[in-house]
């Protein structure tokens, strides 16, 4: 079972064509990919090391119910029980973990719910990541904000009550550089009172300066802990080197950074290895930045502008639950988020167990908040990163969850 | 009875209940006030600093005194911006120093808690630390100007009780100023057990705020905070540790 993620545009020259096929068939044109480029910062750091060699050895068809229901029954939950949490054998006590869940999310965060939301300011990328509508190769609208236009959606946002705001880029240094998502947070600073940033990865000294620009909190996803299957998903650009990638949080919290989140994209490689490395990257983390805020993740496979057949395979809604819920009950301290590529269903019932934080309002394109917003025809926006599935706007949201007995939080944080 | 008040930085109260700020919500604060009876609530100066509708200062009663917590900060420099910060937003004088370098348990850290008080107290704030109970930060932070001590009774949002049950009577028994159990209080049982020991008041939230009736289990708190109060100051009788004494007892002969 495999996603077919090559598409070939139309509109691509013979030559783009040509490099295109080579690098998705020949593995040899395609750059070492655990090799650090020109001006990527290196680290002196552990943490990689040990997930990895937990991830490696990590079995999960050798629990049994037997493991399961020890894990269930311990007061705090060790590595070798959240593995057992985390593989089949586990999935007859989806309802159990849910209880467990339940009872953890309350003692940490009560009732509350936080709401975000994304904005996009330009959608440019130098990477080929074969399952992102980004991706160079593909056809799509491309679009950079300039701060007038930035400013304007932000307004538009901020008026709708929201009042956390993540800012989003492709990734391309060449169109969208530090700078220029530096004067984006400044901007966001004045009309939200938390600003996060999922940008490529930087070196410490410039997440240093975007947390001096306003910034508090950094999100990078890995996509897939399983190297082997990086290799093949990410043929070109900087985004192809794994390593860099995964210190991006450590360096964040080295720059000053509050608050650093971690996501694999499941469906891409085996999700419950996936899910336990990414669990690991926050457990090991946090032992050696025991101040950090940590929060994780957990989107899924969507179809994407010009191929409509991807999706996440073996990763249904109910395995979906099921890594929620180990990830509650192993990191009861962490924020989890649930993204808008699921379905409003599934969000309201997640949020009762295990998630803390959820989008609304949200758009994965450039420049159409005013058009989705208020319903205002525009034709100069960018295309979309990968279809949403919930398209609730703040108040619905924010009504949905007070329906559901829960507490709807915009922001609980200062910038100190 | 009557006469019997607590006082904190020259305000008399005569509830000992202090409504917590972890989880909030308009109900829990009502709850509190009317049903537990609280005079003092405390409110997180980063929930406070919101455009929503619904800000939670808003909702506090008049009569009620406000305690802003600098919680979110990590190091004394962060606790006295933030307790600056409450005194311009216009929370008054009162300030509990919340700093926490530590996102998994949320423990306290004495040794800049003991730094921020200093600093604030000399400001002219009435400084009410939450702290690890420890004897010798305790009279530290005496010291230091503050006003209080608020020691766990175990981690914040457990609902574990009274577990550092030991050290928490030790600071009862030496310092001179109001011991008041923060953290950890689940039930009221173990509240009550708290005031029998002699601490000065109970602070709680997530006993509150996750209970399923949550007037009932306000009031519930009151009268247990009550009953402990009243039995620390009628004297608490002998405690038998092991059964009933002989009734032949060993120095009997002594009497004849």
């Amino acid at each position: 079972m495999e996603n077919n993620y090559f598409i070939d545009s139309e509109f691509l020259s013979k030559e783009a064509l040509e490099r295109k096929h080579r690098l998705e068939n020949d593995p040899s044109s395609r750059t070492n990919h655990m090799e650090y480029m020109e001006g990527m910062e290196k680290i002196d750091s552990d943490i990689c090391s040990k997930v990895i060699s937990q991830m490696d050895s990590y079995d999960y068809s050798k629990y049994t119910c037997r493991d399961v229901m020890a894990a269930l029954e311990h007061e705090t939950c060790t590595i070798e029980d959240f593995k057992a949490l985390l593989s089949p054998a586990a999935e007859p006590f989806l309802e159990k973990m849910a209880e467990k869940a339940r009872l953890e999310t309350s003692k940490h965060f009560g009732n509350t719910v936080y709401i975000f939301t994304p904005l996009y300011i330009a959608n440019y990328c130098e990477n080929y990541c074969v399952y992102c509508g980004f991706n160079c190769y593909n056809h799509i609208r491309r679009m950079k904000l300039n701060m007038e236009q930035i400013e304007h959606e932000m307004k538009v946002i901020a008026e709708s009550g929201m009042e956390e705001i993540l800012i989003l880029t492709g990734e391309s240094r060449a169109q969208s550089d530090v700078k220029y998502i530096g004067e984006a947070c400044k901007l966001a600073r004045k009309y939200f009172r938390l600003v996060g940033l999922e940008v490529y990865p930087v070196n410490t000294d410039e997440y240093k300066y975007l947390h001096e620009c306003g910034a508090d909190y950094v999100t990078v996803f890995q996509e897939t802990y399983d190297r082997e299957k990086y290799e093949k998903l990410h043929l070109m650009g900087h985004k192809r080197v794994w390593p860099y990638r995964f210190d991006a949080q450590e360096r964040a919290l080295m720059g000053g950074m509050r608050g650093v989140a971690f996501s694999a994209l499941l469906g891409l490689s085996d999700f419950r290895k996936d899910a336990l490395a990414s669990a690991l990257h926050v457990y090991y983390l946090q032992r050696k930045y025991p101040h950090a805020e940590m929060s994780l993740s957990c989107p899924r496979l969507r179809p994407i502008i010009n191929n409509d057949k991807i999706d996440p395979l073996d990763v249904h809604e109910t395995q979906l639950c099921q890594v929620l819920c180990a990830y509650r009950i192993f990191l009861p301290f962490v924020g989890i988020t649930v993204s808008s590529r699921e379905s409003a269903k599934f969000r309201n019932g997640i949020v009762k167990i295990a998630a803390t934080k959820v989008s609304a309002g949200v758009s994965t394109g450039i420049g159409d908040h005013e058009s989705k917003y208020e319903g205002k025809e525009s034709d100069k926006v960018g295309d979309e990163q990968f279809e949403i599935e919930d398209s609730r706007s703040l108040k619905s949201m924010y009504n949905d969850i007070t329906d559901e007995g829960l507490q709807p939080v915009l922001n609980d944080y200062l910038y100190v | 009875m009557n006469d019997d008040k607590l006082i904190i930085g020259g305000k008399e109260f005569t509830s000992r209940f202090i409504l917590g700020s972890g989880k909030y919500s308009i109900k829990l604060i009502e709850a509190a006030v009317k049903d537990a009876g609280a005079q003092m609530v405390t409110v997180a100066v980063r929930r406070a600093n919101t455009t929503e509708k619904e800000n939670i200062i808003d909702y506090i009663p008049k009569d009620v005194t406000l305690i802003p917590n600098t919680s979110g900060a990590r190091s004394a420099e962060e606790a006295v911006r933030i307790a600056r910060l409450a005194r311009e937003l216009g929370c008054g004088n009162f300030v509990k120093i919340e700093i926490m370098k530590d996102t998994k348990y949320l423990l306290p850290d004495n040794y800049e808690t003991i730094k921020a008080t200093e600093i604030l107290a000399n400001e002219g704030f009435v400084v009410m630390p939450y702290m690890y109970p420890d004897l010798n930060v305790a009279r530290t932070l005496k010291d230091a100007g503050a006003a209080t001590i608020m020691p766990l009774g175990a981690p914040i949002g457990s609902n574990c009780g009274l577990a550092t049950k030991t050290f928490i009577q030790i600071l009862i028994d030496e310092i001179d100023l109001p011991v008041i159990v923060d953290a950890g209080i689940g039930k009221p049982s173990q509240a009550c057990e708290a005031m029998e020991m002699g601490a000065a008041a109970i602070m709680a939230n997530t006993a509150l705020a996750t209970a399923g009736d949550l007037t009932l289990m306000a009031s519930a708190f009151k009268d247990a905070i009550n009953a402990g109060r009243k039995a620390y100051l009628a004297g608490l009788g002998r405690v038998l540790t092991r059964g009933a004494s002989a009734s032949d007892p060993l120095t009997g002969f002594l009497r004849n």
